[in-house]
C-alpha cells in the first residue's frame, strides 16, 4: 500500500474558475477545480459551481498561467493609488439623479 | 533570525486577535500551517468517506423522490470534499499528497463514517443527527481565522441545512406512517446516538492541541460545549417525535437547564479513531480501489491533452 | 395500459435504468470531479424518468402512481432498451454505453419536442437541453479514451465490441404501435438510425477506435420485456426496501 506515497498520483492540473451570475456583472473568482483539458475544465466547473445557481458564463484558466502579486508587493505596488484622488469616485461631487441609475 | 520570527509571530497573533483573516500568501507560523493542513484535510476526507455510507442506499431508495434527493445529497458531499481539498491546497499540500495520507491510513477522518448503514431509516438519521452535529461544528468553524477555510465552510453550511431538513423529513414521514416505520427509526436512533456524540471529539481536558488552536482561532469552542449544545437541541426533538434516547442515565438538570448524559464509551471511540471501527477497513478499501482503478482513466485524459496541445501548437 | 402509455413507459424506463446504473458510480469514480459529473447526469436521467412516469400514469388514467410503476413491476414488465441495463463494467464501458445512448437520445428528444402529445413535448424540451450536455460529456470522453493511451484505447474498443450488439434495438420497427407513430405522438425509431450513425462515425473518426465486425448478431427484446439477466438483479436491489415494507409511505 505504500506505493501510494512513493508514486505521486496524477490528479490533473489545477484550474481557476470565474463565473458571471447575471448579465452586466463581471466574472468573479468562484474557486478551483482539477481537469485534464480546457473542455473538461469547463464541464467540471459547470458541475461544481453552477449546479444550483443561475450562471450566465464561465471562464477557466490553468492556475499556473496566473501571475499574482506577492504580499511583499503590497506596499509599493498599491500605494500610488490613494494619492491619485481623481481615480476615486469621491473626487467627483456630482451625483446622478436616482432614475438614471436604474437599468433601462 | 529567530528574533525576527518572534516579531512576525507577535504581529500575526495581533492580526488574529483583531479579527483579521489570514490569506494563503500571508506569513504564518509553521505550526498554524501544519495544524490547518491537518484540520482541513481531515474535514475533506470526512466528506469523501462520508459519501460511502449514504451511497450504500442510493440504489435502494424506496421512492423516486427519495432517490433523487439522496443522490443529490451525496453529490453535494463530493462537492464539499472538493471545496475543502482546494482550500487545504492553498496551504501548500497537494491533493495527491492528501489522498496518499488517506489511502495509507495516516490521515484521520470523522469517526462516524466507520459505522455501517443497515436500514433505510439510517438515511434519515444521518441527516438529522450527523449533519445536525456537523452544522454545529461548521457554523462555529466558519468564523475561523483562515480565509479559504472560512469561505469554504460558509458555502458548505448553506447546503448542510438542506441535508438536515431532508433527513428530518425522512424520519418524520417514517414515524407518521405507523408502528413499523417508527420501529425502524428507533432502531436506527439506538445505533447512531452514541457515535454521533463521539463526533465532537474527546473531552476538552483530553484534547491536547486546543490552547494554541484557540489562540489562533482555528478552534473556537470547546468540544464539550458544542456537544452539549447538540444534546440539548436533539433530546427535545427526539421527545417531540416520541423516540427514546438510548441512555438510561439521561436526565434534565434543573439548575443548568440542560440535559446530562451517561459517559461515552471512550474505548470504542479510540478504537474507531485509530482505524479499528466496524467499517474502517471497508471504507479505505473502497476508496483505494476507486483510486487505483481510475488510474488508467486519469492517465488517458492526460495523454490525450498532451497529444492535442502539441498538435495545436504546431498548427499555429 | 394503452399503446401511448406503453410508449411513455418505455421512454421513462430507458431514463430510469440508465440513471440508476450511473448512480452506482457515486463514490467510486476515477476522480472526484467525475463523481460529481456522473451523479449530475444520473440526476438528470432519473429526473426525466420521473416526469415521464407521471405523464405515463396520467395517460393510463391514474390507475397507479409513478412509484408503483417503478417499484412494483417485474423485469418482464419493464420496457427499456437492453443497452441501458448493461452493467457499468469499467469506466470505458460506462462511457461507451452512455455515448451510444446519448447519440440516440439527443435526436430522439430533439424530435419529441414537437410531439403531438403536448405533455410529452413539454418533457422533451427540458430533456433535450440536458441530453445535449450529456452527449457533450460522453463524446468528449470517447475522444479522451479512444485517443489516449494504449490501455484506454484497448479497453474502449473492447467495450464497443461488447455493447455494439445492443445498438440495433434502438432503431427497429414494431414498437411503438403504428397508431402512436401515426398520431404524431411518437417518433418512428427507424428514422433515427442514419443520424445516429453519423454522430457515432464523426466521433469515432477522431479516435483510434474502429466499428466492430459487421456480422455481429444484434440483440433485441427489451421493448417486449425480453431482457438480459442483468435487469432482474438491478430491480431486485432497487425494489428491495419498497417491497419489504409495502405499508410504509416514504
Amino acid at each position: 500500500m505504500s506505493t501510494h506515497l512513493q508514486q505521486p498520483d496524477d490528479q490533473w492540473d489545477l484550474w481557476e474558475v470565474f463565473l458571471q451570475e447575471s448579465q452586466n456583472e463581471p466574472h468573479s473568482h468562484a474557486g478551483s477545480i482539477r481537469a485534464a483539458d480546457a473542455e473538461n475544465a469547463l464541464q467540471n466547473a459547470r458541475d461544481l459551481f453552477a449546479r444550483r445557481g443561475n450562471v450566465k458564463s464561465l471562464w477557466v484558466v490553468r492556475s499556473r498561467d496566473i501571475t499574482a502579486t506577492t504580499p511583499d508587493d503590497t506596499v509599493p505596488f498599491f500605494e500610488p493609488t490613494p494619492d491619485k484622488v481623481y481615480r476615486h469616485p469621491q473626487f467627483y461631487s456630482y451625483t446622478l439623479p436616482d432614475e438614471l441609475w436604474k437599468k433601462p | 533570525m529567530s528574533e525576527n520570527i518572534a516579531m512576525m509571530e507577535e504581529q500575526f497573533n495581533r492580526r488574529i486577535a483583531e479579527g483579521e483573516t489570514i490569506e494563503p500568501n500571508d506569513w504564518m507560523p509553521d505550526k498554524y500551517r501544519s495544524q490547518l493542513k491537518r484540520l482541513i484535510s481531515q474535514h475533506a476526507h470526512s466528506e469523501i468517506i462520508g459519501m460511502l455510507p449514504e451511497g450504500n442506499w442510493i440504489t435502494r431508495a424506496p421512492s423516486l423522490r427519495r432517490k433523487l434527493a439522496l443522490l443529490a445529497k451525496v453529490q453535494d458531499e463530493a462537492g464539499h470534499g472538493h471545496y475543502l481539498y482546494s482550500s487545504a491546497e492553498t496551504l501548500g499540500i497537494s491533493r495527491e499528497e492528501m489522498f496518499g495520507q488517506l489511502h495509507t491510513g495516516k490521515a484521520k477522518y470523522s469517526s462516524i463514517f466507520n459505522y455501517p448503514t443497515l436500514a433505510w431509516a439510517d438515511m434519515g438519521m444521518i441527516g438529522w443527527l450527523v449533519d445536525g452535529a456537523a452544522i454545529i461544528n461548521q457554523t462555529t468553524m466558519a468564523k475561523c481565522s483562515y480565509g479559504p477555510y472560512s469561505r469554504a465552510l460558509l458555502r458548505i453550511c448553506k447546503e448542510e441545512n438542506f441535508h438536515k431538513k431532508q433527513g428530518m423529513e425522512i424520519i418524520a414521514t417514517l414515524i407518521a406512517s405507523g408502528e413499523q416505520g417508527k420501529a425502524m427509526v428507533q432502531e436506527s436512533f439506538n445505533r447512531f446516538w452514541w457515535p454521533t456524540l463521539m463526533m465532537f471529539g474527546p473531552h476538552d481536558a483530553n484534547s491536547p492541541n486546543s490552547p494554541d488552536m484557540m489562540k489562533w482561532k482555528i478552534k473556537l469552542k470547546g468540544n464539550d460545549e458544542l456537544r452539549q449544545r447538540f444534546i440539548d437541541m436533539t433530546v427535545e426533538q427526539a421527545q417531540a417525535w416520541g423516540l427514546t434516547v438510548p441512555d438510561p442515565k439521561l436526565r434534565f438538570n434543573e439548575q443548568t437547564r440542560s440535559w446530562e448524559t451517561g459517559e461515552i464509551d471512550w474505548n470504542e471511540f479510540n478504537a474507531v479513531i485509530s482505524g479499528n471501527g466496524p467499517c474502517n477497513h471497508e471504507r479505505l478499501n473502497v476508496r483505494r480501489t476507486a483510486h487505483d482503478q481510475g488510474a488508467w482513466v486519469r492517465e488517458a485524459a492526460r495523454a490525450y491533452e498532451a497529444k492535442h496541445r502539441r498538435s495545436s501548437e504546431t498548427a499555429e | 395500459m394503452t399503446p401511448l402509455s406503453e410508449y411513455l413507459l418505455s421512454l421513462a424506463d430507458d431514463r430510469l435504468i440508465l440513471g440508476h446504473r450511473l448512480s452506482e458510480w457515486c463514490g467510486h469514480a476515477p476522480i472526484l470531479e467525475e463523481d460529481i459529473a456522473l451523479s449530475n447526469i444520473a440526476l438528470d436521467c432519473i429526473g426525466q424518468a420521473t416526469f415521464l412516469y407521471e405523464i405515463a400514469a396520467e395517460a393510463e388514467g391514474n390507475v397507479r402512481t409513478p412509484d408503483r410503476m417503478v417499484y412494483f413491476r417485474e423485469a418482464i414488465e419493464y420496457r427499456n432498451l437492453l443497452l441501458v441495463e448493461q452493467p457499468n463494467g469499467d469506466f470505458a464501458r460506462t462511457i461507451v454505453r452512455q455515448f451510444l445512448y446519448d447519440a440516440f437520445g439527443i435526436s430522439l428528444y430533439d424530435r419529441l419536442q414537437t410531439s403531438s402529445y403536448a405533455p410529452l413535448a413539454a418533457v422533451a424540451q427540458k430533456a433535450h437541453k440536458e441530453l445535449r450536455y450529456h452527449f457533450r460529456h460522453s463524446s468528449q470522453w470517447m475522444l479522451r479514451l479512444g485517443d489516449g493511451t494504449d490501455e484506454s484505447i484497448q479497453r474502449t474498443q473492447h467495450a464497443l465490441n461488447e455493447l455494439w450488439q445492443y445498438t440495433d434495438e434502438m432503431f427497429i420497427g414494431g414498437f411503438p404501435a403504428e397508431e402512436v407513430i401515426g398520431s404524431g405522438a411518437a417518433i418512428d425509431p427507424r428514422t433515427l438510425r442514419t443520424g445516429w450513425r453519423n454522430s457515432v462515425d464523426t466521433i469515432l473518426s477522431r479516435t483510434a477506435l474502429t466499428l466492430p465486425e459487421k456480422d455481429i448478431r444484434m440483440q433485441s427484446g427489451g421493448r417486449n420485456g425480453r431482457h438480459t439477466e442483468h435487469l432482474g438483479h438491478l430491480l431486485t436491489e432497487m425494489q428491495s426496501v419498497a417491497r419489504s415494507y409495502p405499508e410504509i409511505t416514504w
